[in-house]
């Protein structure tokens, strides 16, 4: 009997997330993380309000997090095992890795859902 | 080659040679290799950071002023300066590698790689230009 793992499904979420990414990470960042903080006017906190708290994007963001969550668990697990060699603490690895995606997912769904 | 190869029928133990921890760093190819990976920490700063912004955006007026405030930090400035670097090589890389990913036919063809490549790199142009107005103007 063929063994059955999650690998193929964990591909998968990786380059879902890696597509996420690299589309609307760039664009976030120069806009909260450096546009804003360096004069350009943000927006009204009423806008933000709108804009996050809208029922697709509360699912958009949530969706989102999770994949880019999966994206740069998957990552660092196999650079951690390519680049320091640390094959053997496998076990250890996977539970730091995807309990960290457990975490976070579970903190977007809370922070979305209690959006007003 | 006519003789037969002779194999060893068991091997306890291979003789492997041990590789530096730091073998990444020998080749400029393999530092580049290393680098892409490691925009894998920024995504996961970004998630946090994004959702530290969500939090504060749902407490209120105040706490949405006081995170802006706590974002124009220079440590943080730098750190989300760094993490933009970062994903813009992993977008890139991403991209450049999406014709590899994506076999497409059409009318019996297959369509080039730098048409697919190039299809990627419009819709990183279409998405930003899209979340940047809803960000800034779009739903006002």
């Amino acid at each position: 009997m063929v063994k059955r793992t999650l690998e193929p499904l964990l591909w998968l979420l990786f380059s879902a997330g890696g597509v996420v990414a690299a589309l609307v990470i760039p664009v976030l960042l120069l806009l909260f993380g450096l546009a804003f903080p360096l004069g350009l006017s943000p927006p009204s906190h009423e806008h933000m309000l709108a804009v996050l708290g809208h029922p697709l994007s509360r699912v958009t963001i949530f969706v989102s997090c999770t994949l880019l969550l999966f994206h740069s668990a998957h990552r660092v697990r196999f650079t951690l095992y390519d680049a320091l060699q640390i094959k053997h603490l496998h076990e250890f690895v996977v539970l730091l890795v995807y309990g960290a995606v457990l975490v976070g997912t579970v903190a977007a769904g809370y922070l979305v859902w209690q959006l007003p | 080659m006519s003789e037969q190869p002779t194999y060893t029928p068991f091997h306890p133990r291979w003789y492997r040679p041990r590789i530096s921890t730091w073998w990444w760093l020998r080749r400029w190819s393999s530092l580049a290799f290393i680098l892409r990976e490691v925009s894998s920490i920024f995504v996961a700063w970004f998630v946090f950071f994004f959702l530290l912004l969500v939090a504060a955006v749902g407490r209120g007026e105040a706490a949405y002023q006081e995170f802006m405030g706590w974002a124009a930090n220079p440590g943080i400035v730098l750190v989300n300066l760094v993490s933009l670097l970062f994903v813009v090589l992993h977008a890139v890389t991403w991209f450049n590698l999406a014709p590899q990913a994506m076999v497409v036919h059409m009318r019996g063809k297959r369509v080039p790689g730098k048409l697919i490549a190039a299809s990627n790199y419009g819709l990183w142009v279409v998405t930003s230009l899209l979340v940047a107005w809803i960000v800034l103007a779009g739903w006002r």
